[in-house]
């Protein structure tokens, strides 16, 4: 049994000229331990089809789906309640703006605690054990001194590390990273992504990287699959995705990296991208 | 002109003061000392992370700030905006192209307007020759007529670079400092971009220097390749001599936190984890 099912999932906004899929019956699942890496443009999907998971959507959009379970229990028909109590204890998301994510009025391990205090029946002198061992677990130096810092005075990769202290905090066995490494310079991306992948290997939970760089998942999947304007295009190992991409467009993305340029120009993805730039 | 190089400053350095007022001044050195040299029809790329100067120095080479220390050089001409302020003439021959295209156009002007703007402030050119050129300028750049009387929003991300690349080049610089001009965009648009800079490099023989964080990037695009770490520069080689064998720590840092999309590497890196997880003794040791 997957850790993870999702079968034929939409997402839909009501709009002026009627509804607007973001996501159209994407089927995926995740195994527990496992790294999956979901990779997109903008506009592809990637990114609500797993808040929907989470339940993080406002109540404007329309989730169906055939099958939406996590452990063998019903997302869909699960109340409020039941599935707040789920997400932030045994699914966890982490988000692209660290610095936004966190409440600027609040001080770091207030806000370490605050996800301990909801979900676990941690005393207070635990839960603050608790936090400055999560604080450590994630690589931030002097950790009682920094529960006490407020997020600006962190600096972004730091505050990144803060929000995977929060989101590890009651071992999940699912954790979501939508674009965690995106507004983070490239030697501190590493040490993000090398702490994400530490902490998943030594839990045995299972990773879904949302991201649009093809580097990334390089790095760091097992797994992936590729959405194109709420679709779902192919959905591999990172090795075959690669050497043999499968989907047009995929080819077509592999083919724009600049790192695969061969003479002088890129090839775009003018044939997929019509869609998208000539609309207008 | 044979041998003038189009842009060279000789140990540029700017100064940062915070504080002040009733305390003890402090003293950020954002620049330490830069000397480059750009040959016309070439592109120098400048990588670094946030907070490595590479911003600040696009701004003194685009003269909207004067530097603390050292010379500049357009041209061969000396230039010093502290002192003489900036001509019509020099802020022609310098132009710069900012990361967030949105950012930096008027949501109330329109692209036309946007496009000919540039030919108002700088010539004496009639209204109808301004709009004749502005047309023109918009379809070199790949967009359509009827763009022309759109608004900003009415864009996406790269279609507004295209807009944004376009102003800088409607009064023929020789120079154009592009500041991360694709890292906002998508793989695929980015491309697009990449492709239209080149296309105008080769038609108006322009002079870049290309700012980016992205080795990949930098890579495809530059002749020679400036390093900076901490408002130094670090590295300053030709591209080919830099990738091949980087001699500076830092440089190397860099390069080796860069992601490899190489075939072999995620083979490599696959079978590795692998080994770990058998040899760590586990049933999680289970991959498709």
């Amino acid at each position: 049994m997957p850790l993870l099912e999702v079968r034929n999932l939409s997402v839909s906004f009501d709009v002026a000229a009627g509804q607007f899929f973001a996501v159209q019956g994407v089927d995926l699942s995740v195994d527990t331990g496992e790294v999956l890496a979901i990779v997109g443009e903008s506009g592809s999907g990637k990114s609500v089809a797993m808040l929907a998971v989470m339940g993080l959507l406002p109540p404007i959009a329309r989730v169906t789906a055939d099958v939406l379970r996590f452990e063998g229990r019903d997302l869909l028909a699960m109340s409020a309640r039941q599935r707040r109590d789920l997400s932030g204890s045994e699914m966890a998301m982490i988000f692209q703006e660290p610095v936004a994510s966190l409440n600027p009025c609040f001080t770091v391990g207030f806000q370490i605690e605050e996800t301990l205090r909801e979900h676990t029946s941690l005393g207070a002198s635990a839960r603050r054990a608790r936090a400055v061992e999560l604080l450590t677990q994630v690589g931030i130096p002097e950790p009682e001194e920094r529960l006490k810092s407020y997020p600006h005075q962190m600096s972004g990769g730091q505050c990144q590390r803060v929000m995977i202290a929060i989101a590890t905090a009651c071992n999940p066995k699912l954790l979501i990273a939508d674009e965690p490494t995106t507004a983070l310079d490239v030697t501190v991306q590493k040490q993000v992504l090398d702490l994400l992948l530490r902490l998943q290997a030594e839990h045995g939970m299972a990773l879904v990287l949302i991201t649009h760089d093809m580097g990334v998942v390089a790095e760091t999947a097992d797994r992936v699959i590729v959405q194109y304007n709420g679709r779902k295009m192919e959905d591999t190992d990172v090795v075959s995705l690669f050497e043999s991409p499968k989907s047009p467009y995929t080819r077509a993305l592999l083919a724009a990296l600049p790192e695969n340029a061969k003479g002088g120009r890129l090839p775009t993805v003018s044939a997929f991208a019509v869609g998208a730039e000539a609309q207008e | 002109m044979t041998a003038v190089p189009v842009l060279e400053t000789r140990g540029i350095t700017r100064d940062y003061v915070s504080g002040g007022m009733f305390g003890g001044a402090r003293t950020l050195r954002a620049l330490k000392g830069i000397d480059l040299k750009v040959e016309r029809g070439q592109t120098l790329a400048v990588v670094g992370e946030s907070g490595c100067g590479k911003s600040t120095l696009a701004r003194i080479i685009t003269m909207i700030d004067a530097p603390s220390g050292g010379e500049l050089l357009i041209d061969g001409e000396r230039v010093d905006i502290a002192r003489d302020g900036v001509s019509r003439d020099l802020r022609r021959k310098v132009q710069i192209v900012f990361q967030n295209p949105y950012g930096s156009l008027n949501p109330r002007q329109k692209i036309g307007d946007v496009l000919a703007e540039p030919l108002k402030l700088n010539t004496a050119m009639p209204a109808g020759e301004r709009r004749d050129r502005a047309m023109a300028m918009l379809l070199k750049v790949g967009l359509k007529p009827e763009h022309f009387n759109r608004y900003p929003h009415m864009f996406s991300g790269g279609q507004r670079q295209r807009v944004a690349i376009a102003r800088a080049i409607m009064v023929h610089p020789v120079l154009l400092v592009l500041d991360e001009p694709v890292s906002a965009l998508d793989l695929s648009v980015q491309a697009q971009i990449l492709n239209l800079l080149q296309d105008l490099q080769d038609e108006y023989h322009l002079t870049y220097v290309f700012i980016s964080h992205d080795l990949s990037v930098v890579r495809h695009v530059a002749d020679d390749v400036m390093v900076m770490n901490l408002g130094e520069a670090v590295e300053y080689r030709s591209r080919d001599a830099i990738f091949a064998s980087p001699e500076h720590p830092y440089t190397r840092t860099l390069f080796a936190a860069t992601p490899q999309i190489s075939v072999e590497s995620i083979r490599d890196r696959v079978a590795r984890k692998a080994a770990t997880r058998s040899q760590t003794g586990g049933s999680a040791g289970q991959i498709v």
